[in-house]
Parts: structure tokens; C-alpha cells; sequence
């Protein structure tokens, strides 16, 4: 081996370890994150029924996750007797992974992480990650077929076969909604849209830089479609069909146990954060101050994004405890006969706009 | 460079097993579940071409949709093993000359232009050079909306006709079923909808029909 080959397998393998450190530390974080967002979303459906919620373990039942994960790792995993083993356990590990995976590319604030001289707030800054984005979420589907399948039940089964249909459809106006996005900002990179929403329609006015600036204002009703189709694309209520308790028990996780259950709310989870962070990228201005003065400029960026995503997520939460289920009828109307049409008439007035109004 | 190749290796190599397992298996899902296999590495295949824009259309149109309606139909299939397999010796031979004249064609190729170089020699076939600054996905864009307009229109039109023809084999109004009607449901108002009725004490009412 020669002495060039050398030093480059020693630069790659410090990239390599550098970057899997990186994404532990992601990794790590964004759970123990979701750990005490999974905590809220109970506290706030506590709230909203005037209850009081988990209170038994820790102060305030801030470790009551905790208590549940040792729960979940300590039970006997059962797998049913009719079950395709294979698929059966790798369907909640693809689940979790996939939802997982798409933290790679969230950009979390700019410049460089805690002062290194390589360090970033993203572990992966691709050109094209809106698309990476869309290419995970729309594999998530697949733990949830592979795990109604493989489970060999029909309530699995029809709960499988509910949530595929479903999802295929949400992401149609999805993408045309982050299309829109995209015509705005110009560039498929995170980093570049929530940049390309320093200035927008507050700054046009002749106001500072504000929260006026960023695309929930021009874009308002992409920006309602969106939260509504990141509800169902994430199987949360009012579009949980999927799990629809009172019909299908729960539906493709009725036979799921112990950790390989533990893994698809994980996946679960990871995948609403996932959505909450978009939502805040995409539509929320990301790290930016929400009006660019002394104290509120002074206050680091990823703090603003983690505040935004707690915001998001408040309004999940919010919308489980407060609004029935949908029938399944009507959560296909909803998709196909109003988001779809609407969001590609928007595509259209969008690009419009920005042509003929001088706006690119 | 070493590492690339070791990529290249290891994306080519899973994609032809996987590609192999999509024929062997048994079960026609575990068939679509290796299909998916593949077409992640024939992605990563992309990404190591530099052509990002193309692996991550890839994953979304044939992972994230067409493989999901495969995987729909193979589960839905009532799959006789038996049948399956007294078909195998029938059309064995017919299959056998397809893969030969494929095979023979390919080992032709290999013979014309000799092997590359190593993985090295496979990045170097039809990959032209971007320009500085230019993404793909914008390169893409420049061609397509310009040079190639006409085709990139026709082929949008040949898949709406693809998509109108299935809603028409497929969309039937059967008569006597009943179906929500969002507008009728609105547009009801209390005076066609509610009825108030003077109930006689210690008497009955016979609900009356007319408002119906």
C-alpha cells in the first residue's frame, strides 16, 4: 500500500468517524427530545379533558417515557404463530430507521456548531434535500404493509391496506404544496429556503426583517394544506385509520409486543418531529428571530427552531385532543377532491405570480 | 477513488443478488420486497454517478409509488404454489431463450469494448461534465424546458391519457347505492330538515312523511 493510499484511507476514516459521531449525537438528542414531546402530547390531551395526566414518575411525570421504554424493553416479545418471522421483525426496524434517516438532512440553524472549525447544524447539507425528504417519507409506508402483512391477521391487514392508501394520497399534496415552496425560495437545499425567507412580504413594506417575511403569510393556504396533510401523512388523529381503535383495534400493530412495538411508535414519533421541523423550515422561517431586534437576534438560532418545533407540535397535539376522527370515505374526499385540486391550482398561481409580477 | 469503488462494488453487487432473489423467491411478496432492494442500490448506483437528482426520483416514483401498488396486488393475490411451479417446466425453455440472447448480446458488448479498468472505467461512460456552480437538477431543468420541451410535454400527455383511461374502465355509477352527497348535506336547513309537531297530551303522533 502506498503512502497517498495510506493518507487518504486515514483523512476517510477520520471523515467517517467524525460524521458518525455527528449523527449519534442526532441521533441521541432527537430522542431524548422525543421522549419528553411524546410526554407533552399526553399532557396537553390530559389538559384539554381536564385531567392530569402522567404525574407518578418524576417530578411532574417528566420521566414517565423513561419508565415506558424500560417497560417496553423488559416484555417478551411475541411473534404470532402465523407470521412471516422475517418480515415480521424487520417491518418495525425499517420503520423507525426510514423515520430516522430523514434527520440527516434537516438543517437545525447556520454557521458552525458550537465554534468547531468543521462543524455544521446539519450533518448533511444536500442540494437537493427536499427531495430526500420526500423520497424517506414516502418509505415509511413501507413498515406499516410489511408489518399488517407479515402479522397474518385481517384486522393488520385492513389496517395496513387503510394507512398505504392513505398516505399515497396525502403525499400528492404534499408535493405539490412543497413545490410551491420551492418556486418561492428557488433551490431545493433546506439551508437556501429558510435563507430565501430573510426577506418576503413584511421587508417588501418597509418593515425590519420580521416574522411577516417568512411563507406562512403569501402562502397561507399551502401552509394550512400542509399541516393538515402532515397530519395524515403521519397517521395522527383525526387521521389515525390506520389504528382506528374502535374498529381495528389497533390496526396494524395489533400484534406487535415489547421492543418491535416500541420501535413503530418511535418511528411514529420520529416521523410527526420529522413533519413539525419541515413545517418550521419550510413555512415558519426555520432559525430566523421572529423580528430581527437586539434581544431577540442576540438569542442562538437552533433555540428558535426548537421553539418552533415545540409550537408545531403543540398544535398536533392540540388537534388530536380536540377534533373526531374522520371516516374513511371522508378522509379520501379531503385528499383527492379538495387538497389535490386546490394545491395544483396554487402551484399554477404561484409560478404566475412569479413570472409575470417580476418576482424571480 | 477507493472508496468509491468499494461503494460501487458493494451497490452493484447487492443490486444483482437482490435483482436474482426478485426471480428466486418463493413468495411473491418477498419477490417485491428484494424488487425494493434493488431499486435502492440501482439509486445509490446514481448517487456514486453524481447524478443525485435522478437516484432521488428513483426512490420516489418506483419506491415510494409503484412498488408500493406491487406490493399491494402481490398481497392481494391468492398465490397457488402448485399452479406456479406446473407452469415452470412448460415455460422453462422459452425464458431460457430470452436470458440466453440477452446474455449472448451482453457478452458481445464485453467482447467489443473489452473490460475497463476496474469500477473507474464504468463513471467514465456518458456522464457529461456540468459546468461549475450547476447542480443537476437545475442542468436538468435547462434541457427540459427548452431542447426537449416538446417530448417532455408529449410524455405528460401519453400518461394523462394512461390515467383517463383507467378512470374510465374503472368508474361506474351502479343505480340503488347510496352515496354521501356533501352539497345536499349542507345545503338541508331546519324548515326541510326539522318538523315541529304539537304532541296532544296523553296522545300519540304518527311521524308524518311529507317533508321527506
Amino acid at each position: 500500500m502506498s503512502e497517498e493510499t495510506q493518507t487518504m484511507l486515514l483523512d476517510y476514516a477520520i471523515w467517517f468517524i467524525t460524521y458518525a459521531l455527528f449523527s449519534a449525537l442526532v441521533m441521541v438528542t432527537l430522542l431524548l427530545a422525543i421522549a419528553f414531546l411524546l410526554l407533552m402530547d399526553r399532557k396537553v390531551w390530559a389538559a384539554v379533558q381536564m385531567r392530569k395526566g402522567p404525574n407518578v414518575v418524576g417530578p411532574f411525570g417528566l420521566l414517565q417515557s423513561f419508565a415506558d421504554l424500560l417497560k417496553f424493553v423488559f416484555k417478551e416479545p411475541v411473534i404470532p404463530a402465523g407470521a412471516d418471522k422475517t418480515v415480521f421483525i424487520l417491518a418495525p426496524v425499517a420503520s423507525a430507521t426510514f423515520a430516522l434517516a430523514a434527520w440527516a438532512v434537516i438543517p437545525m440553524s447556520e454557521g458552525s456548531f458550537f465554534g468547531l472549525a468543521d462543524g455544521r447544524w446539519v450533518i448533511s447539507d444536500l442540494n437537493v434535500g427536499v427531495l430526500y425528504l420526500l423520497a424517506i417519507s414516502s418509505l415509511g409506508v413501507y413498515g406499516i404493509i410489511m408489518g399488517g402483512w407479515a402479522s397474518n391477521s385481517k384486522y393488520s391487514f385492513m389496517g395496513s391496506l387503510r394507512s398505504a392508501a392513505q398516505m399515497v394520497s396525502y403525499e400528492v399534496s404534499i408535493g405539490l404544496v412543497i413545490i410551491t415552496v420551492l418556486l418561492c425560495a428557488g433551490s431545493l437545499n433546506l439551508t437556501e429556503i429558510v435563507n430565501a425567507q430573510r426577506v418576503g412580504v413584511g421587508s417588501s413594506v418597509g418593515l425590519p426583517q420580521s416574522l411577516l417575511d417568512w411563507y406562512w403569510l403569501p402562502l397561507f393556504p399551502m401552509f394550512v394544506v400542509f399541516f393538515i396533510s402532515a397530519l395524515a401523512e403521519t397517521n395522527r388523529p383525526p387521521f389515525d385509520l390506520p389504528e382506528a381503535e374502535s374498529e381495528l383495534v389497533a390496526g396494524f400493530m395489533v400484534e406487535y409486543s415489547s421492543t418491535p412495538y416500541l420501535l413503530f411508535m418511535l418511528g411514529e414519533y420520529v416521523a410527526i418531529t420529522t413533519m413539525c421541523a419541515l413545517t418550521t423550515i419550510l413555512f415558519l422561517g426555520g432559525w430566523l428571530p421572529p423580528l430581527d431586534i437586539a434581544p431577540l437576534n442576540w438569542v442562538p438560532g437552533i433555540i428558535w427552531f426548537v421553539l418552533k418545533v415545540v409550537a408545531v407540535f403543540f398544535m398536533f397535539a392540540m388537534v388530536k385532543a380536540m377534533v373526531p376522527r374522520y371516516r374513511y370515505d371522508q378522509l379520501m374526499r379531503l385528499g383527492w377532491m379538495v387538497f389535490l385540486p386546490l394545491s395544483l391550482v396554487m402551484v399554477v398561481v404561484v409560478a404566475g405570480v412569479l413570472q409575470y409580477g417580476g418576482l424571480v | 477513488m477507493i472508496i468509491k469503488a468499494l461503494f460501487f462494488y458493494l451497490f452493484a453487487i447487492l443490486s444483482v443478488a437482490a435483482g436474482a432473489m426478485v426471480i428466486i423467491a418463493r413468495n411473491p411478496v418477498h419477490a417485491v420486497l428484494f424488487l425494493i432492494l434493488t431499486f435502492f442500490n440501482a439509486a445509490g448506483l446514481f448517487i456514486l454517478l453524481g447524478a443525485e437528482f435522478l437516484a432521488l426520483l428513483l426512490v420516489i416514483v418506483y419506491v415510494g409509488a409503484v412498488a408500493v401498488l406491487f406490493l399491494f396486488v402481490t398481497m392481494m393475490l391468492d398465490v397457488d404454489f402448485a399452479e406456479l411451479k406446473a407452469g415452470f417446466i412448460k415455460n422453462a425453455p422459452v425464458g431460457a431463450l430470452v436470458g440466453g440472447i440477452v446474455l449472448l448480446e451482453l457478452a458481445g458488448l464485453f467482447l467489443l469494448h473489452g473490460f475497463s479498468t476496474g469500477a473507474a472505467g464504468v463513471t467514465q461512460t456518458a456522464m457529461p461534465s456540468l459546468g461549475s456552480g450547476v447542480d443537476n437538477t437545475t442542468a436538468l431543468g435547462r434541457v427540459l424546458y427548452t431542447k426537449y420541451i416538446f417530448f417532455f410535454q408529449a410524455s405528460g400527455l401519453v400518461l394523462l391519457v394512461a390515467m383517463i383511461g383507467a378512470i374510465v374502465l374503472t368508474l361506474r355509477h351502479k343505480e340503488g347505492v347510496k352515496r354521501q352527497s356533501v352539497p345536499a348535506q349542507v345545503a338541508r336547513n331546519p324548515k326541510t330538515a326539522v318538523e315541529v309537531v304539537e304532541v296532544p297530551s296523553g296522545g300519540s303522533i304518527i311521524p308524518s312523511t311529507e317533508g321527506q
